[in-house]
């Protein structure tokens, strides 16, 4: 990190003058290393907790698996490597899952990590004392009692996880999950070090108190504005770690985020919407831009509470056909984002994208086809709608383009409102909407993690779509051998009956320091652990 | 005297009580909660955590609890949020930062906007004093938010010179933006009223008088004029205090001082009750005392005024 | 920003216990005295000329405040700059919008909260104080305390709660800034009533058999005007700061609408990539109202106390 802080510069002088550095080299590339490993990155906003069970946010997590480790980890293409599991064993009905766990693996504080005290963590996660605003994840991973325990209707024990020795940890669950070993990866199934939560109760996370089995150990934390995470030394593979300082700093402002960037203070930061063209000019081997695992699309409301016009399946074609999407992401975002004609991203494993007419016509032709559509409907003079946002910059662009596009096209007024964050989501919750901005980020690289919005009870369908071909289709693909025919088949119903609009798939635009090696571009869920990462020497 | 300053004191405690009052039932009318958000939890989930922080029970019960547990325990309860922290974590963080940058921006807008506008009374109508007052105007007239980006551009990223943001326990190269950012518009105001009140003081009889007993100009100025200027500007400081402590949440958005008025705004629009409560409540209790100590500062430079 | 209310209190303080003492001469002189105020003249003017400005300047205009030049969209920092040539006469936003049209309507927008804010506090702040003011005893008491109350808690909690529950709409920002800002005229207004209320010639009135309102209506309404007038001309550049800072949280009014306040931080975020014309006209327009409001306040405040000069 270079700090233009005359009193750092100066101590880093000294101490590279009193104890230089051993020049080191990367053992697998070669590489000449950097003599001072820190790693800075920016967060937009304070992180929720550092509790594995009781996290909830993405910057949250990030911190969570480089401070504490679970079963599998993600490399850098998202596949599945050991982690304190070495590996596991499935019965053939594919409820029973037995983990081998290492006999290397220790806390911070010297204890060994032992299938107890994983155990201890998923119990925590599902119980009611605890209240965790995630405890519905160990109902989605299907363990034994997890909803019964939940209620309050049996005691933690009873969970269907069981140390069977400290090192086999078994895992009973109430239907067939063969991807359950995915799961294992999300921060809220890691261990939690029973010992030190009972000692210290709540206050077990701060960075005084804090034990942890991950590569790294909180030792400072200011909100709002930084913290920090060192090397732990009990970690089990510490040798092959490289980073030995991971600094998040609290930077609100995008824009300032970029400056402090580009003054040498990060090592990684967040790209402003439409100005990535300019950067990767300017530094063409620090922008970089991936595919997420994201949808950004329009939902539609198609309740009773919605305007005559939008029950129309044409007028809804038209509204999508209308959208220019190469405009929305060449010119306003401009960052990497792909057109959007389905809801699931073509990145997504094993997905075939449908064939669909709409993707393959020229914008012209589009715009013809929706004007048609419009008459056909008997809107040829236009229409009024209302479009609800949440308050931020790049949605605002969007919807304003948007606004336009249907505006000149179309004929239809549209009346931008943009909301407070939580009023919001409740306005959209309770279908108090026409068209609402949306968004969804796949929690695991498979079609079925967005389909399964579209069912008909989902919390997260908003639209309150609901189409009993849609359902049988979902509900088939979950013990098909092969689900990927069904759901490029559902993608072909949404496409023509058009309860959202997909507008484009997200990528990850990020500022990237050339010094850092090895930053997982290709894991499209971007669970990146910085104990994988290194600093290259200038 | 002291009689004066117990009485009012002992008002603040139903003030404050009222305003805690007010204070939860406009956030409870405010739509959401502390739980909405983009991925509903499930009913189950919802109810255990509704369970664990007392939601569950009746409003007015919920207000009774509060109060209690802050009277009896000076217990603000746990953040709804940052679940590894309570209220009272919180204040004690941001509260430190917040008063050492607020309190130096202050001493620096008083001592800068004072010094400048007697300057400018003293040479009224000279260039000196056109530059003072289009001085004090135009730092009166930026958004003080705009300061932020600015000094950053220039300080950290052409210059090099400051780090651009963070707090580092308050060492000053950390300081600097963010005091100049929140005193300069407080220069402007603060400037300009002096001018003016000086002005007017110097145009007063007694000091007619003073200057025709032939009283040397630095006499008059010290030793008459000083006191009776200043009464406006010290019942103007008093907010101006207040404010910025409590309006600073564009230096701690900015650069990332991990302040209270960050905390502050972002537990509004949270939700996070129990945080927007505990700031509230600090805040009307600040505005109390410092009210009371602008009118002890009063009574200090008037002595008109007695209690 | 919301500091300002005892300053311009104190003023206004001033301003009446002198008027009251000059007697029926005093709106003459008063409008003498500021006419021959050259710097506030000056202001009037100019701020005649923004006002023309946002009247006339429509019709000059070649694009709309909403409308999107589609070819230009994208390359704004390269093709957006003012230019006489493609219609663009203050550049492009980083929309691809058209900045002359969308500062017109910005200004508009300010000024309109600026004078209605401070309108709001006015009327709102008046008839509080002066009914507390007559009515007096236990009811002025407790009125007051409502009002010491409600200016101990941080008008940013107001504001953002405010627009919070009622959504965003023009109307709101009115109430939500006449909320914070009509409690230091009702305390001022009040003053007023309590040293007026007792004076021999509403004594006299009243033992004329004039009613309580016919009082308050002809009597201390109109020598109050002087104090109300000087206080309401400070509180308009509040009103525009404060909707300023709204904009900064993004609490604002709704696109394709916009304000001042709002260009200027749209502006400021995108200062370090090359489109500065986003801040400058803004601002520009932002900070010569600001002043010119502070010059004619203070041209208000001088016409109507003799003493100062």
């Amino acid at each position: 990190m270079k700090t233009p802080n005359l009193f750092v510069a100066g101590l880093l002088a000294t101490t590279m003058m009193t104890a230089p550095a051993l020049a080191a080299n990367h053992p697998v590339t070669g590489e000449a290393l950097a003599d001072d490993q820190t790693f800075t990155y920016r967060v937009l906003d304070e992180h929720s907790s550092v509790d594995p069970q009781v996290v909830e946010d993405v910057t949250g997590s990030e911190i969570v698996r480089d401070l504490f480790e679970g079963l599998f980890n993600q490399d850098a293409d998202g596949n599945l490597v050991p982690g304190v599991a070495l590996s596991y064993e499935v019965n053939d009905a594919k409820d029973v899952f037995t983990f081998k766990l290492r006999d290397d693996a220790k806390w911070s504080n010297g204890d060994p990590v032992t299938a107890g005290d994983f155990v201890y963590g998923w119990q925590r996660l599902i119980d009611p004392e605890l209240a965790s605003p995630y405890s519905w994840f160990g109902e989605l991973m299907s363990i034994e009692n997890a909803a019964a325990i939940l209620a309050g209707e049996k005691p933690v024990t009873d969970l269907g996880a069981v140390a069977i020795d400290d090192h086999t940890l078994e895992v009973k669950l109430t239907s067939s999950l063969p991807y359950f070993p995915l799961m294992t990866t999300h921060a809220s199934t890691f261990p939690a070090p029973k010992s030190v939560i009972e000692a210290h109760g709540d206050d077990w996370t701060k960075p005084e108190n804090i034990v942890s089995n991950g590569a790294y150990v909180l030792t400072e934390h200011l909100p709002n504005e930084r913290s920090v995470r060192e090397r732990n030394a009990m970690y089990w593979d510490n040798d092959n770690t490289i980073i030995e300082k991971v600094v998040a700093l609290v930077i609100n402002d995008e824009n300032v985020a970029l400056t402090r960037y580009l003054a040498g203070e990060l090592d990684r930061t967040e790209v402003p919407a439409g100005q990535f063209p300019k950067l990767k000019t300017e530094h063409p081997d620090e922008a970089v831009s991936f595919p997420r695992l994201c949808s950004y699309y329009y939902t539609i409301n198609l309740t009773d509470t919605t305007p005559e016009a939008l029950k129309d399946q044409r007028v809804r074609q038209a509204l999508s056909l209308a959208v220019d999407r190469d405009i929305i992401v060449d010119k306003v975002l401009a960052g990497g984002q792909t057109a959007a004609y389905t809801f699931t991203p073509e990145a997504t494993a094993g997905f075939n994208i449908p064939a669909i007419d709409v993707a393959s016509m020229t914008q012209a032709e589009r715009d013809a086809k929706a004007k048609e559509l419009m008459a056909e409907a008997g809107y040829t003079d236009g229409l009024d709608l209302e479009l609800i946002y949440n308050t931020s910059e790049s949605h605002k662009k969007v919807a304003v383009a948007i606004s336009q596009m249907w505006k000149t096209k179309l004929g239809v007024n549209v009346e931008l409102a943009n909301q407070e964050w939580k009023v919001f989501l409740e306005t959209r919750g309770n279908q108090d909407y026409q068209v609402a901005r949306a968004g969804w980020c796949g929690d695991y690289n498979e079609a079925s993690t967005f389909l399964d919005l579209m069912q008909t009870g989902s919390g997260y369908n908003d639209a309150k779509y609901s189409n009993a071909k849609v359902d049988e289709l979902l509900g088939q693909a979950k013990t098909a051998a092969d689900p990927q025919p069904l759901y490029t088949m559902v993608e072909e119903i949404i496409a023509d009956e058009m309860p959202i609009i997909p507008i484009y798939h997200y990528a990850g635009v990020f500022m990237l320091d050339t010094d850092l090696g090895n930053w997982p571009v290709n894991n499209v869920e971007q669970n990146w652990y910085s104990k994988d990462l290194y600093k290259k020497a200038e | 005297m002291l009689n004066y300053v117990i009485r009012r004191l002992a008002v603040a405690i139903p003030t404050l009580l009222i305003l805690i009052i007010t204070c939860f039932i406009l956030m409870k009318i405010a739509p959401g909660g502390p739980f909405t958000s983009e991925r509903p939890l499930p009913p189950q989930v919802l109810a255990n955590i509704e369970a664990k922080y007392g939601l569950d029970k009746p409003q007015w019960l919920q207000l009774v609890d509060y109060v209690k547990n802050i009277v009896l325990h000076f217990d603000f309860g746990p953040s709804f949020k940052f679940k590894d922290r309570d209220v009272n974590d919180i204040i004690a963080q941001g509260l430190p930062i917040s008063l050492t940058y607020g309190f130096l921006s202050f001493v620096v807008a008083a001592v800068c906007g004072i010094a400048l506008g007697v300057t400018a009374a003293i040479r009224h109508n000279t260039w000196i004093d056109y530059f003072a007052v289009s001085l004090g105007i135009a730092a009166q007239a930026l958004p003080n938010f705009i300061m932020g980006p600015i000094l950053i551009l220039t300080f950290t990223l052409y210059l090099g010179w400051l780090p651009g943001g963070g707090w580092n326990g308050g060492q000053w190269p950390y300081l600097i933006m963010p005091v100049i950012a929140l005193s300069t518009s407080f220069i402007g105001s603060i400037s300009r009223l002096t001018r003016s009140s000086m002005l007017e003081v110097m145009n007063s009889n007694f000091i007619r008088t003073a200057k025709a007993k032939g009283l040397s100009t630095s006499t008059i100025l010290w030793r008459h004029a000083m006191k009776p200027t200043m009464l406006p500007v010290i019942s103007y400081l008093g907010p101006v205090f207040v404010y910025v402590l409590t309006g600073s949440v564009f230096v701690d958005l900015y650069f990332s001082t991990g302040g209270l008025g960050q905390s502050y705004v972002g537990s509004a629009l949270n939700r996070d009750y129990s945080v927007l409560l505990g700031v509230t409540i600090l805040y009307g209790s600040l505005t109390v005392i410092v009210n009371l100590l602008t009118d002890l500062a009063y009574a200090w430079f008037d002595p008109k005024i007695r209690f | 920003m919301f500091g300002n209310k005892l300053e311009n209190m104190d003023l206004a303080a001033e301003v009446n216990e002198l008027s009251n003492a000059q007697g029926r001469s005093l709106w003459r002189d008063a409008r003498e005295r500021f006419v021959a105020n050259k710097a506030a003249m000056a202001c009037v003017a100019v701020l005649g000329m923004i006002v023309a400005f946002t009247i006339i300047g429509p019709f000059f205009a070649e694009w709309s405040n909403e409308e999107i030049d589609w070819d230009r969209m994208g390359a704004i920092a390269d093709e957006g700059a003012p230019s006489f040539e493609n219609g663009h006469f203050f550049g492009l936003d980083d929309l691809g919008r058209d900045m002359y049209s969308r500062v017109i309507q910005a200004t508009t927008t300010s000024l309109l909260v600026g004078l209605i804010g401070a309108f709001m506090a006015l009327v709102v702040g008046t008839l509080y104080g002066i009914s507390a003011g007559l009515i007096g005893g236990r009811v002025d008491a407790i009125m007051m305390r409502i009002v010491d109350i409600l200016l101990a808690i941080p008008s940013v909690l107001v504001i953002i709660l405010l627009l919070v529950i009622a959504g965003k709409s023009f109307f709101m920002l009115f109430i939500a800034l006449g909320a914070v800002s009509w409690l230091t005229m009702a305390r001022i207004v009040r003053g007023q009533t309590l040293t007026l209320k007792n004076r021999e010639y509403i004594e006299a009135a009243r033992a004329a058999g004039v009613s309580e309102f016919t009082i308050m209506y002809r009597h201390i309404l109109p020598n109050m005007l002087g104090v109300i007038i000087v206080y309401a001309s400070l509180l308009v550049p509040d009103m525009i700061l404060a909707e300023s800072f709204i904009s900064f949280l993004g609490l604002g009014i709704s696109e394709p609408h916009t304000s001042l306040g709002r260009l200027i931080a749209e502006g400021a975020g995108t200062m370090a990539y090359g489109t500065l014309w986003q801040l400058a006209f803004p601002l520009f327009f932002y900070v010569t109202i600001i002043i010119t409001m502070f010059f004619i306040g203070d041209g208000l405040r001088d016409a109507l106390d003799p003493k100062d000069r």
